[in-house]
């Protein structure tokens, strides 16, 4: 079976800083991969490099087959298929919520107005968003203007999300709203790639987990063997911090 | 020396007034035109100046030009006086153009407020935080979509006191274009008190005029100010759809 997403070799420096070392991995339709990891060991980028908000230096990635990082690709096409939920939400401060959710629907996948504000309002009704449509987002906690954000993203019809530590930046009382959003969504089937440090999450909805240090790979599999009989060393170390 | 002030503006007033309306006119003609070439200038120089990783060597060269001419703009014209710049373009233009004094002082103020309109955007381009743009950007927004609908409002925002501001200098400022004979308030003030060899009188008329028009123009872009950062008190909501949890559809095979 093709996957959706394929990386091979990937590698990304920042100056004499090499942050990505040979990335090899690749996500299915459906599947929901948690990247965990200490701070700075490249999980971050390697998202952002999937949706091209950083180019890699050398490598592959493959969306169903075909490599985004030669030739004439469509970047911004390409970006409207790989969905990006940031860890510091990045609503539109200049639009209401609603507008958040349609402006992409609009401009990029040109949409009219009417099938827009459809789209907008289901999906924000999906995250329990629904009666702040109208709310600008400095109205909005940090929990609402993540739930509005993944609304957003949502919105474009992405063939992968990826998350970039959703509820690092969250109180922890809003996290949980969060998660059950995200939860939903991994078990309606959508694919889903997810920085995080939540390691519940993790355990419980991933179907893949991926252990990051330095830029390298160090582990991937499935959640109960990564959780409970860790292979590598460092994974276990790292774990053991958390799970204590 | 008030009675005497008084006797002057009530008996002049109307070469005053006429001198008010022209100066009311290059200030805020010179304003909105500057603020639409500083909207094309800043934002043009604030993509020009960084090169995306993925642009082609053209791409870059373009750029670079663009940016370079940008620059030769921006710095001579804030870099001399603009009554330097009236007297040199309507002298050197007259030939061209021939053309009235008026057209040729709101040219002048506008080419010369975009200089600075530019950079004032520039700054509140700037001051718009990159995770807007990396948003719109990871939702498929090209560059120019992406400066049209989320930064540049924000960036305008932003300006907007610096903007006003502008306008403010302007109304004072437009005085220095009585040296290409624009009959604006400064120049018909001089006027009035040469023909009456009462300069010290007409001209506290003259600056009791610039002081109202000057105040009240700074309170009304307060009150404006005030009204952009006010939220929306209360926002209408969803009455068409329920609110539903994610239904599982397809996909998870």
């Amino acid at each position: 079976m093709e996957h959706i997403v394929e990386i091979k070799n990937l590698k990304k420096h920042f100056g004499e800083l090499r942050v990505l070392d040979d990335i090899n991995f690749h996500i299915d339709k459906g599947d929901v991969i948690t990247v965990i990891g200490s701070s700075g060991s490249g999980k971050s980028t390697l998202l952002r490099c999937i949706n091209l908000l950083e180019i890699p230096d050398d490598g592959e990635i493959l969306l169903h087959g075909k490599d985004i990082l030669k030739g004439e690709l469509d970047v911004n096409k390409h970006r409207a298929k790989v969905g990006m939920v940031f860890q510091s939400f990045n609503l539109f401060n200049n639009m209401s919520v609603l507008k958040n959710c349609m402006i992409g629907q609009m401009t990029v996948l040109k949409r009219s107005k009417e099938e827009s504000q459809k789209k907008a309002e289901q999906l924000l009704a999906t995250v329990g968003m629904s009666s702040f449509i109208g709310a600008s987002p400095a109205q909005l906690s940090g929990g609402q203007r993540q739930r509005v954000a993944i609304a957003r993203a949502l919105c474009m019809d992405p063939e992968v999300l990826l998350f970039d530590e959703p509820t690092s930046a969250l109180d922890p009382e809003m996290v949980g709203g969060v998660l059950a959003v995200m939860k939903d969504l991994a078990k309606s089937g959508l694919t889903m790639i997810v920085v995080t440090h939540e390691m519940g999450f993790a355990r419980e909805v991933s179907s893949r987990v991926v252990f990051m240090d330095s830029g390298i790979i160090l582990e991937e599999g499935p959640p109960e063997q990564i959780f409970t009989a860790p292979k590598n060393e460092r994974t276990r170390e790292f774990l053991s911090r958390y799970l204590a | 020396m008030f009675a005497s002030a008084i006797d002057i503006a009530v008996k002049y007033w109307p070469m005053f007034w006429a001198g008010i309306k022209t100066t009311l006119l290059l200030s805020i003609t010179g304003t909105v035109i500057g603020l639409l070439i500083g909207l094309v200038v800043g934002s043009v120089r604030s993509v020009c100046s960084k090169s995306e990783s993925r642009d082609s060597g053209v791409a870059k060269a373009v750029k670079k030009i663009v940016y370079f001419i940008t620059c030769v703009y921006v710095e001579f014209f804030r870099g001399t006086p603009m009554m330097v710049q009236a007297v040199f373009l309507y002298y050197g233009l007259k030939p061209v153009f021939n053309w009235d004094t008026t057209v040729a002082g709101i040219c002048i103020i506008s080419i010369n407020t975009g200089a600075y309109m530019a950079e004032i955007l520039r700054s509140g381009l700037q001051s718009v935080d990159v995770g807007q743009t990396e948003a719109a950007r990871s939702i498929g927004m090209t560059p120019a979509q992406t400066m049209f609908h989320v930064v540049l409002p924000q960036g305008v925002k932003n300006a907007f006191p610096a903007i006003g501001n502008e306008f403010v200098v302007n109304i004072k400022d437009s005085s220095v274009l009585n040296a290409i004979s624009v009959t604006e308030l400064f120049f018909q003030s001089n006027k009035i008190a040469g023909s009456i060899f009462k300069f010290t009188d007409t001209f506290l008329v003259t600056a009791l005029v610039y002081l109202v028009l000057t105040f009240t123009t700074t309170r009304i872009l307060r009150a404006i100010e005030i009204r952009m950062h006010r939220p929306p008190s209360s926002y209408p909501t969803s009455q068409t759809v329920p609110e539903a949890r994610i239904k599982p559809e397809g996909g998870a095979q």
